[in-house]
């Protein structure tokens, strides 16, 4: 039985497993990101790079137990489909970013 | 898997052109949840271009309530989980269980979008509609955008509510149950961008 991954529907299939270890991963990963903001005795740049950790973290645990992403042949695809849009995404913010400040900063009246 | 109900082993070994159709549907809708994601990087860097122009209004500092949006969070999150327990009764082919975490799905999402009108209700009502500054204009873009998703996944959930009760379990119906999954659970993956960028970096 080499059914176990693919379904009828096209679509990956997870188990209550998966889903319940996402679905805590998640949960958990959203308490820490709020709870890292809400204390407020931490460092500015400590607070920052944790939620942003955090995010980065919790997507892809999304991904992965929600969406069931991984680097199967099966799923070969989908990850690059994702990655494509990812570096339009880059290119798009980072670009965007890069244009918008450098413009504010050549425009500064001193 | 053992838990697979007899139909599904039957269409997934009997016709592999049907099951290679089904897979392409769902790849595509993938390729279509990925040009949603440029969609929302555009207005992600619309939102940290003009961000801090409050235009003497109010800052994000002054406006959000982090208890407030940690419920709202948490109802997308259970909603989420919710759906996989959906799709797991589905694969077990019981219509009634499939019903019921539809349900409590639709309700969690319902409630999700009814506290984001309630906080854009107030917002407007104090005077800090989109039109106060650069910052709420896109403040209310993105997490507009966003809200408008869930609520057209809101209606695709009521639409297979109808169409379960009405032909049952067949295999478009669960082909569509899928892409709906894949719509929602993908909807999470925007919302922890909004959070983490939009309210957590605002009030610190």
């Amino acid at each position: 039985m080499n059914q176990t991954h693919i379904n009828s529907t096209g679509a990956r299939r997870g188990n209550l497993k998966s889903y319940g270890t996402g679905f805590i991963l998640s949960i958990a990963l959203t308490i820490l990101s709020f709870a890292l903001v809400m204390t407020g005795s931490l460092s500015h740049s400590t607070v920052l790079f944790g939620i942003f950790a955090a995010a980065a973290v919790q997507i892809a645990v999304h991904l992965h137990y929600f969406l069931h992403l991984d680097t199967s042949s099966e799923m070969r695809w989908n990850v690059l489909a994702l990655v494509f849009a990812l570096l339009i995404m880059i290119l798009f913010m980072g670009g965007t970013i890069w244009i918008m400040f450098h413009l504010k900063y050549r425009m500064m009246v001193s | 898997m053992t838990t697979d109900a007899s139909t599904l082993d039957s269409v997934a070994s009997g016709d592999s052109e049907h099951s290679d159709t089904l897979a392409n549907q769902a790849f595509g809708f993938w390729l279509y949840l990925m040009t949603d994601l440029v969609l929302f990087a555009s207005i992600f860097a619309t939102y940290a271009v003009v961000g801090h122009n409050y235009a003497g209004g109010p800052t994000g500092k002054e406006l959000f309530d982090l208890r407030y949006l940690f419920v709202e969070t948490m109802l997308l999150l259970f909603s989420s989980a919710t759906f996989g327990l959906t799709a797991l009764a589905m694969h077990d082919d019981r219509k009634g269980l499939v019903l019921a975490w539809l349900v409590v799905t639709f309700l969690l999402g319902f409630g999700f979008i009814a506290m984001e009108i309630n906080e854009f209700y107030h917002l407007i009502l104090d005077g800090n509609g989109p039109q106060r500054s650069a910052f709420l204009s896109a403040f209310f873009t993105l997490v507009g955008t966003h809200g408008a998703h869930v609520t057209i996944g809101l209606i695709w959930i009521a639409v297979m509510m109808g169409q379960i009760d009405t032909k049952g379990l067949t295999t478009p119906v669960q082909s569509r149950l899928m892409r709906l999954g894949m719509f929602w659970h993908f909807l999470d993956i925007v919302w922890v961008g909004v959070f983490t960028i939009v309210y957590l970096l605002g009030v610190l």
